[in-house]
Formats: C-alpha cells, structure tokens, sequence
C-alpha cells in the first residue's frame, strides 16, 4: 500500500525524471526538467493528495536548486523534487496558483535568492523593505554573512 | 457601494507584542479583506546558520523562537540525524518527549491566556497562565532552564533526568493534571466563551488542505495530521496516545483541539518518565562527522510541524539550512478565515492559529559598511512616519 504511490509516482513521470534518489524508504529526491514542473506538482498535489511542506532554494555552483517538499504524511513518505534554473535565466513557473500555500515562500525565495516567478498572482516582496537594493540577493554564496 | 475603510494593527501588535502589520479592509463593521505585512524582524538566522558548526547550529536554531525553543532544535537534530542515519539510544528518546511535550503544555496554556486576554476576558488570562507557572517549574527541575532549555544534540541529549528526581516530577505532573482539568472544564462550560469562539472564523478542510495547514489549526478542521504519529520520532512511537481533531474548524474547535492535546501530553509524558526507571544507559550517540547529503527533520510543535531542511558537503558546517515553522503556513490561512467577519471578531480570529512571528521572520539589516544595525530610534520613528502617510494616502484613495 505505502509503496503503490511511490510506484504509481514513478511510473507517470518515468521519462521525466533526470535523477531518482531513495535515500531511506521514508525520503525521496527527484530531479525533474524544469518544463514539467507544472505537470508533476499537479499529479503530486492535486490527484495523489499529497500534503505541501514547503518550497525552498539553493545556490549551487551549478545553478539554483529549488526544492518542492511534499509528504504523504499516513503513508510516512516525503517527496522532495528537485529543479535546477540557471543564474542567467533565473525564472522558473509559479506554482501558487495550485497551490495557494505556496505563495508566501515563493514571493521569499524571489528576493532572497533572486528567482523570478512566472504568473504568480501577487510578486510583491515578503520580508525584506522596500528600500533593500533590487539585485542584492542575501541567501546567494557570494553574500558573506557580517560578522 | 459603501465606502471602504482601512483599520491597520500593527506595525507593533499592540496585544501580541510582536511585530507585524495586518490592514483589514472594511465595509462598515465587516471586513472585507485582510493583508498580512511581515518582515519587521527578519534575522537571516538560515543565513548564518551557514557559517554554524552542527552542533552549534542547534543553539542558533533554539534562539528562533522562545516559546517553542525546544521544537526547532528537536527537528534539527532529526534532520542531522537524517542525514548521517544516527540511532539515538532509548534513554535519550524518552527524555526528547518529556521536553517536548511539557512545552506543548505551557505553550497551549500561554495560548488560553492569550485568547482570553484578546476578547477582554482576564480571568480565564490570569488562570491559565499561574497554571502554566508549574509547568516551567518543572522544566527548571529537569533542564535547568525555564526556557531555552538547551537538551537537544545531534546524536541525543544533553542532561540526563535523575532516578530520584522521577517521584518529583510525576507528583508537579499530577498537580498540573489536576489544575488543567479544572481550567478545562470552566472554559468549555463557559456560555461567555461559547458566544464568542463559536462559529467565528471558520476553516474549512479543503482550505486548510490547499494552504497547507498544520497542527491545531489543520486538526480543528478535520484534518488529521500529526508528525509525532505519522513519521514517529523520539519516544512517540513507543508510547500510548491519541490525536485529537474536530470537524467545525472554527475558533472554538481550535480551543478544544489545544485543551484536550494537553492531557494526551500529560499521558505521554507519564510514561516517559516510568519508561526511565527501567530503560538505562547512554543518553547521547558519538556522532563523528556529517557525511555529504541531505536530510529532513520535523516535529510537531505546539502550532504544528516544524520543518528543517539541512544540506550537509561533508564540511563541518552546513551548505543550507531552510527553516519552516508552523506559523509560515498557518497565517495565511486568515485570508480565508477573516473576510466576511466583525472587527471585533477579526483579532481573535488572527489569533487563534496561535501565530509565532519571530519564527516566520528570520532577518536584521546590517549596514556592509559600518558593520552596524541599520535601523536605529529615529530611523524607526521616520518609518513609522512614512508608513502613517502612506497609509493616509490609501485612505484616501479608497474613499475617494
């Protein structure tokens, strides 16, 4: 029963899937192209019901990673897929429209890691003020923390 | 169409004492719509967490919050301890529940207060909180600490409950029991409390699905989620308990779902604590070193699932950290839970997902050239200033 989702999961997105990691049998990482997020988060969400945690990102060397934490909390299985935009085209689909929850972190995650949301319904800043400069973007690595 | 008005709360909450700025739009008595404006108090904890060596992460994390300060550092251990694949010994897994679930106690009762406080009612506020008094008299007696207890390490804990000192504790546990069953019975009984939380700011199952919803919040509304039943970590799995829900989803729903937790804590807790007479040894794995990878870590805290994000390079610090406290997702939920409300029931609504800001928010601006605070008294004062116009401007514009 608890696997018949993660086999069902894996099964509808097989052809996508650039990186599959089962790191425990509690905790999955998938790395998808960042065209089918959309597609993927639908059928995660929507069909399967799996609970949203949360949405978050990484700088990486390579790119920015953004992560999408999803459980399947009776099942005791979480879901983490993982998207990587580059710096130069950082701009990735919103997922809030299906996802209302969603719209608090990605509205974080645009200035503090500098993403762009494409048609998220309300792109104002979260946390930072107004008079923050536009491209500074605090959680990147090359910000060094003051001490 | 009638006018629109617009009745600011904040920036400085005047009942919560926190920062953070709602704008109700009203239309006469009833509001309409309602935003959220966070971020008075962002402290880039995930930030400098970056620049934390694992075990001393676990005392940052402790500083997001002083009301749930032993949440954040239970899920970030999970989340270590899910990356190197730590077994923490027995003993230590009692001990993490015992601290867990006695903040989940004085955190519900502060909350009773709170609400009591809010809709004018001071004495169910003066109870519940010299109930709550015991509650941090027995942490002091375990942790040494009323707050900020510092028990959590990766690997296990800290301190270690003395045999003699168990009689001690069940004897405060029972009186404690004792005194909330009374509170308990008063509130629900209470026709003053019926009038006031019943059927006001209610949120619906799928709502809370589609915002994401946690802990008492999601438990009122039918949802029946709990990280210490569904992913079992610590003594959960061990122990005898129950989750509690309702179905109505409003703010008394959420009263009741707070009240009854506490005796489902008090229960496991009992059993942790007999559970140490006979489970002895080491309190504390060795952790060596984090190999490369990522991990997650939650609890349930007092307002739900504590979430903890580590990614590790091998390095004895971590490359990220990402911080989700129960607040982020539960406070959005007022965008369907206020409009269609009185004013008068707007902040009692605000308040019953028992927000926690200084866990949502975690940045303070630095000026990169002094080194210093940007923000001083008048620098606060100007703003202050600026936000009062602009918000006259808006005023204006939608009377206008």
């Amino acid at each position: 029963m608890a696997n018949d989702v993660i086999k069902k999961l894996k099964g509808k997105i097989e052809k996508k899937i650039l990186h599959w990691e089962e790191k425990s049998p509690k905790r999955y990482y998938i790395t998808i192209p960042k065209e089918d997020l959309l597609e993927v988060v639908e059928f995660i969400f929507v069909q399967q019901k799996a609970r949203f945690i949360i949405e978050s990102g990484i700088d990486t060397p390579r790119g920015i990673e953004i992560l999408y934490h999803f459980s399947f909390d009776r099942l005791n299985k979480m879901v983490t897929l993982k998207v990587l935009v580059s710096k130069e085209k950082c701009e990735i689909e919103s997922i809030s429209k299906l996802i209302p929850g969603a719209n608090w972190i990605e509205r974080e995650i645009a200035e503090l890691l500098g993403v762009t949301f494409l048609n998220h319904p309300d792109p104002r800043r979260l946390l930072l003020s107004e008079d923050w400069p536009r491209k500074e973007y605090p959680l990147r690595q090359k910000v060094k923390e003051n001490k | 169409m009638r006018d629109k008005t617009v009745i600011p709360i904040g920036p400085f909450h005047p009942l919560q004492e926190e920062p953070e700025f709602f704008e109700l739009i009203v239309e006469g008595e009833k509001v309409v719509d309602v935003d959220v404006h966070i971020g008075y108090n962002h402290r880039g904890i995930e930030k400098i967490a970056e620049s934390k060596t694992f075990d001393q992460m676990v005392f940052l994390v402790e500083r997001i919050c002083g009301i749930c300060s032993t949440s954040h550092p239970i899920a970030n251990c999970n989340a270590v301890e899910d990356i190197a694949g730590i077994e923490i010994p027995e003993r230590a897994k009692y001990i993490r529940s015992i601290v867990g679930e006695l903040e989940r106690l004085h955190s519900h009762l502060l909350w009773l207060g709170l609400a009591g406080h809010f809709i004018g009612y001071n004495t169910l506020w003066m109870w519940a909180w010299k109930y709550r008094e015991p509650i941090l008299d027995l942490f002091e007696a375990i942790t040494g600490n009323r707050n900020h207890y510092a028990m959590m390490k990766p690997g296990g804990v800290r301190r270690d409950i003395k045999e003699e000192d168990i009689a001690s504790l069940l004897k405060g546990l029972n009186e404690a029991e004792k005194k909330i069953g009374m509170l308990t019975r008063a509130a629900l009984d209470d026709p003053v409390l019926a009038a006031r939380l019943k059927g006001i700011g209610i949120l619906s199952k799928e709502d809370a699905i589609a915002y994401g919803a946690v802990g008492p919040t999601a438990r009122a509304s039918g949802v029946s989620i709990d990280v210490r039943r569904d992913d079992p970590y610590a003594a959960y799995g061990l122990v005898e308990w129950q989750v509690i829900t309702q179905e109505t989803g409003d703010v008394l729903a959420k009263t009741v779902v707070r009240l009854l937790e506490c005796f489902e804590s008090i229960k496991i807790i009992r059993q942790c604590l007999k559970k140490l007479h006979a489970v002895k040894g080491e309190i504390a794995t060795k952790v060596r070193e984090i190999p490369p990878g990522e991990g997650i870590g939650h609890h349930e805290a007092p307002r739900g699932e504590t979430f903890h994000y580590v990614r590790s390079d091998g390095s004895n610090t971590p490359v990220r950290l990402k911080v989700r406290a129960p607040t982020y997702v539960n406070l959005p939920t007022c965008k369907v839970t206020v409009p269609g409300e009185n004013v008068a029931d707007a902040t009692l609504i605000l308040a019953s997902i028992d927000p926690c800001y200084c866990c949502t928010e975690r940045v303070t601006t630095i000026n990169k050239k002094t080194g210093r605070r940007e923000l001083r008294g008048e620098d606060l004062l100007r703003l202050c200033r600026k936000k009062t116009e602009k918000i006259k401007k808006k005023l204006g514009k939608l009377n206008g």
